[in-house]
């Protein structure tokens, strides 16, 4: 399993019958492929959306009907369709459960910073700062560690950020960590890792909670 | 009354150079391909866009991006434009990136007479800077303003002559907001039908918006992850 799948599969864990959830672009989309059985979750996509199905075929692909990130989707019954203003009413009104999304940092305040690096990339933040201002619950879904080495979860975020004290979790290949106003606290560690070691991969301090688990990721049966 | 124009060069023939212009779309689905075509033609420069993407190198707003006909641009997205991140990176082109459901709301907020308006999204980053702030109850905000357009450029599935107009599946996404917040809104639809044929029930932009409609020629209309995987080749 990768690490990406591994965290996929562990925030798969988290969505309860009838949650209404947003997906970010990249990692995040993965996690529709691991839903537990029996639990209904619609997904939303702020292009305009709601009730998003899984890939189509190449033949049965609908330019009129994308995701996000701007690839064929279908329908599922029960799906709706609503405009760009309407689609962020919902968001910023508080009526997702959940908004899942990568990051390039996050720090101990829970800063989370995931558009932009000045002088390098012109891209824009697109919904993300309206996602992470208007969810109840925001998950970073994000690999621990660059791909040079250096820890993604910071004491202070140093790119521009995309909102202000907004994660609630940083979910990881490594952990589940969880953002308090005493700090980030460690509640979960993957098998075959200790707090040490997680620690050692990480810039921030992190708090260990009393009921530290190990990380689960097979699907819920 | 009929605001049918026979061709979408008709619909687009006295938009003036300089005017700030609305267009419809998220990523390449959406568009208003043909009306883009069309002001593509006439090379009209000075050009104030606000739309959510910038099409790509290539097709959709990327065609107005090439033939040097944008002087500024607001949008919340513009990662598939190579061509418009090197202009901007040289200072070429004024580029404002605001947030998707902050532009959203402020075109919204400009076609219902909504001058400004708080909202959390963006506070304590570069998007606040310079802004208004309020704290109301527990929780600051930043007020925004109203956008408003000279021309707002639409694409719809179906329109009747009176300007009335449905939208397909996701393409519907800007549509009906900057079809509300232009001194001139023209829609271009795929298939025209007499009055009294949509629903009622189900007229999501009524005509009262909508000053010209034409049905265009032809669509393309790329899938926009295929079209970048493809290199351009439709």
């Amino acid at each position: 399993m990768t690490g990406k799948e591994r965290i996929a599969r562990r925030i798969a864990r988290e969505f309860h019958d009838g949650f209404y959830v947003n997906l970010g672009i990249g990692l995040p989309t993965m996690i529709a492929g691991y839903v537990p059985a029996g639990i209904d979750v619609m997904f939303q996509s702020e292009n305009g959306m709601l009730g998003v199905g899984g890939p189509p075929t190449d033949e049965c692909a609908d330019t009129d009907l994308i995701n996000a990130g701007k690839q064929p989707v279908t329908e599922l019954p029960g799906c709706s369709f609503f405009g760009s203003e309407e689609s962020f009413a919902m968001i910023r009104g508080g009526h997702m459960d959940m908004s899942i999304l990568g990051a390039m940092q996050v720090d101990e305040q829970g800063n989370l910073a995931n558009w932009t690096i000045p002088g390098k990339m012109v891209k824009g933040m697109g919904g993300a700062m309206d996602l992470v201002a208007g969810a109840r619950r925001v998950i970073v879904a994000m690999e621990h560690q660059t791909k040079d080495g250096a820890s993604r979860i910071l004491k202070e975020c140093t790119l521009p950020l995309t909102g202000q004290s907004v994660v609630h979790d940083i979910v990881t290949e490594f952990c589940w960590i969880r953002v308090t106003a005493q700090g980030l606290v460690l509640t979960e560690v993957v098998e075959g890792m200790n707090v040490v070691e997680v620690q050692a991969r990480t810039e921030a301090r992190l708090l260990v909670s009393p009921d530290l688990s190990v990380m689960t990721v097979d699907a819920l049966v | 009354m009929n605001k049918v124009v026979p061709t979408a060069d008709d619909a687009v023939v006295d938009v003036a150079p300089g005017s700030t212009i609305m267009l419809g779309g998220f990523g390449l689905c959406g568009i208003p391909e043909n009306l883009i075509a069309a002001l593509v033609k006439r090379r009209i420069t000075g050009l104030h866009t606000i739309s959510n993407n910038m099409g790509v190198d290539g097709f959709g707003m990327g065609l107005m991006l090439e033939a040097g006909m944008i002087a500024s641009h607001i949008g919340s997205y513009v990662g598939e434009n190579r061509r418009l991140e090197a202009l901007v990176l040289k200072g070429e082109l004024d580029l404002t990136l605001i947030p998707q459901g902050t532009l959203a709301e402020r075109i919204r907020a400009g076609g219902a007479g909504i001058p400004a308006f708080y909202v959390p999204t963006g506070l304590g980053t570069v998007v606040a800077e310079g802004k208004e702030t309020r704290k109301i109850g527990d929780r600051t905000y930043v007020l925004e303003q109203a956008l408003h357009a000279d021309v707002a450029l639409i694409k719809a599935w179906k329109g009747d002559r009176l300007g009335n107009l449905i939208y397909r599946k996701t393409a519907r996404n800007f549509n009906p907001a900057m079809a509300t917040a232009a001194k001139m809104t023209i829609a271009e639809v795929e298939v025209l039908v007499e009055p009294g044929e949509l629903d009622p029930d189900h007229i999501v932009t009524p005509g009262i918006y909508v000053n010209r409609i034409v049905v265009g020629a032809a669509y393309r209309k790329p899938i926009e992850s295929k079209f970048i995987q493809s290199g351009g080749a439709l």
